[in-house]
């Protein structure tokens, strides 16, 4: 018995798929030819798997930003938001997110991870309870789990099971907090928020919904799901991040709460790493301000995800549940979803493979994330590649 | 509230169709070690006693559990 043991089955599905010559999980970009194109693996590739739903990593606004901020303010803050890494940039960009977000407070963090995680352990800690999706991402599992409050799980989009959870807790959900997201980032399936906002109203509680895969994307001002399902003042705390759709990294939350400010000063994923890079906040606020003022890339990628949508679906893959950014497709076995990643990489397609258990079921995927810098033909080259799968024995294979 | 007899009882029922051939299912059965639940079998497990019972079982009570005898136990101490 040794500390090394519990790490045996990893050690095993390693050697597995270097023995196969694949290497899913890490793959290495070596270099871009564009947003949407490049060499990974050694493989030339339409990058279809890299959550740049805007495609603004490279666009010329937000590279002369962040060099502007790189020259005038240096490579790094060297320290957290509660010391020296404060920098005007940073409220700058706080009160431009409670600008968009029509909420009065927010609060920047360094990475997506550490602006969920750190809510979820903060808001409920011991004697209080969260009741949260049973699909949530893992920076919210990691962060309810850190915080000590009570943990239950409801079915996956099901406002019915939320409700039976809330009425068996009584009183008890005045010291509740509920946990959705906005896109669920495997599926790609939308939470049924006006649903789930009118249980919240009916039992109390607090709601916080993570909006990583939605912001940009749904409702009149790509404020996400809440704005989309007309729920947004009975969100409590809206949490996201910038590695997404603002094609940098970082995240933030959201709230009309004015104990956020207090809250600042507890968050332990706060206060203990240091703030977010000066280019990295320059790029996010002229991404933010992009997306306000190009609703066409909204359009153009939704078009796009419909276009690869109905072309997976028509060659007989099992698809999402509904139509998104996020176009998955399921595959129940293993060996088959990591050949056909393979297979996709050598016809020129890049897209994730998701096992067990970072999958939602037992099942895997071969998970999609469509651009709005893709072009038609970049999306005709995806389903092509797929295509070649030979996706009527996919359709055995799921059922 | 069900007591300790009729979550066991469930709990046999709801693991039978899981134990591999020729495991015959104790209070002592190790969930993981000896069925070999996996992380997402054992919430499916968690859901069908949730169901059965119409109980919340919380997520807190997991690292606790090794055997069929813990679960029915802590379930027993749940105060809903």
């Amino acid at each position: 018995m040794s500390l090394f043991d519990k790490f045996q089955p990893i050690i095993d599905i390693r050697a597995e798929l270097e023995q196969l010559g694949v290497m899913p999980f890490g793959a290495v970009t070596e270099k871009f030819l564009s947003p949407t194109e490049g060499i990974v693996n050694g493989h030339k590739v339409i990058l279809a798997g890299t959550n740049n739903y805007l495609g603004l990593t490279f666009d010329p606004e937000c590279i002369a930003a962040a060099q502007k901020a790189v020259a005038e303010q240096g490579t790094g803050t060297t320290g957290s938001r509660m010391a020296n890494g404060t920098f005007i940039e940073h409220v700058k960009l706080e009160q431009e997110l409670c600008a968009f977000f029509n909420k009065k407070h927010s609060i920047v963090f360094s990475t997506g991870y550490a602006a969920t995680m750190g809510m979820g352990s903060t808001l409920a800690g011991p004697g209080d309870v969260i009741v949260l999706d049973a699909d949530s991402h893992a920076s919210i599992y990691d962060g309810v789990r850190l915080g000590g409050a009570e943990i239950v799980r409801f079915k996956h989009n099901d406002a019915a099971d939320l409700e039976k959870r809330l009425r068996r807790l009584g009183e008890r959900t005045a010291n509740t907090l509920i946990i959705v997201e906005g896109i669920y980032s495997m599926l790609g399936d939308q939470a049924p928020l006006a649903d789930i906002a009118e249980v919240k109203n009916k039992y109390g509680g607090l709601l916080l919904v993570d909006e990583a895969h939605s912001l940009g994307m749904l409702g009149e001002h790509g404020r996400g799901v809440a704005e989309a399902a007309g729920v947004e003042d009975d969100v409590d705390f809206i949490v996201g991040t910038f590695s997404k759709s603002l094609s940098a990294i970082g995240g933030y939350c959201v709230s009309n709460h004015a104990e956020l400010e207090a809250i600042r000063f507890a968050i332990r994923s706060y206060i203990f790493t240091a703030s977010p890079s000066p280019s990295v906040i320059a790029s996010t606020r002229v991404a933010l301000r992009l997306m306000q003022e190009r609703p066409e890339l909204r359009e153009r990628l939704w078009s796009n995800a419909q276009r690869l949508y109905d072309g997976l679906k028509e060659l007989g893959f099992q698809v999402s549940p509904q139509v998104s950014p996020v176009v998955a497709v399921t595959i129940k076995e293993r060996d088959q979803a990591i050949a056909w990643w393979n297979q996709l990489m050598h016809h020129g397609a890049y897209v994730n493979l998701v096992m067990p258990p970072a999958s939602p079921t037992t099942d895997s995927l071969l998970r999609c994330s469509v651009s709005a810098a893709h072009t038609t033909e970049q999306i005709d080259r995806i389903i092509e590649a797929f295509a070649t799968l030979n996706p009527s024995s996919a359709k055995e294979a799921s059922n | 509230m069900p007591d300790y007899s009729e979550f066991l009882e469930r709990i046999f029922e709801i693991l039978k169709p899981l134990a591999k051939k020729g495991l015959l299912l104790n209070e002592d059965t190790e969930l993981v070690t000896e069925l070999g639940l996996t992380s997402l079998q054992v919430m499916e497990l968690i859901e069908q006693i949730e169901d059965h019972f119409d109980i919340s079982i919380p997520l807190n009570i997991l690292p606790d559990i090794r055997t069929v005898h813990d679960l029915a136990a802590q379930l027993e101490k749940l105060d809903r």
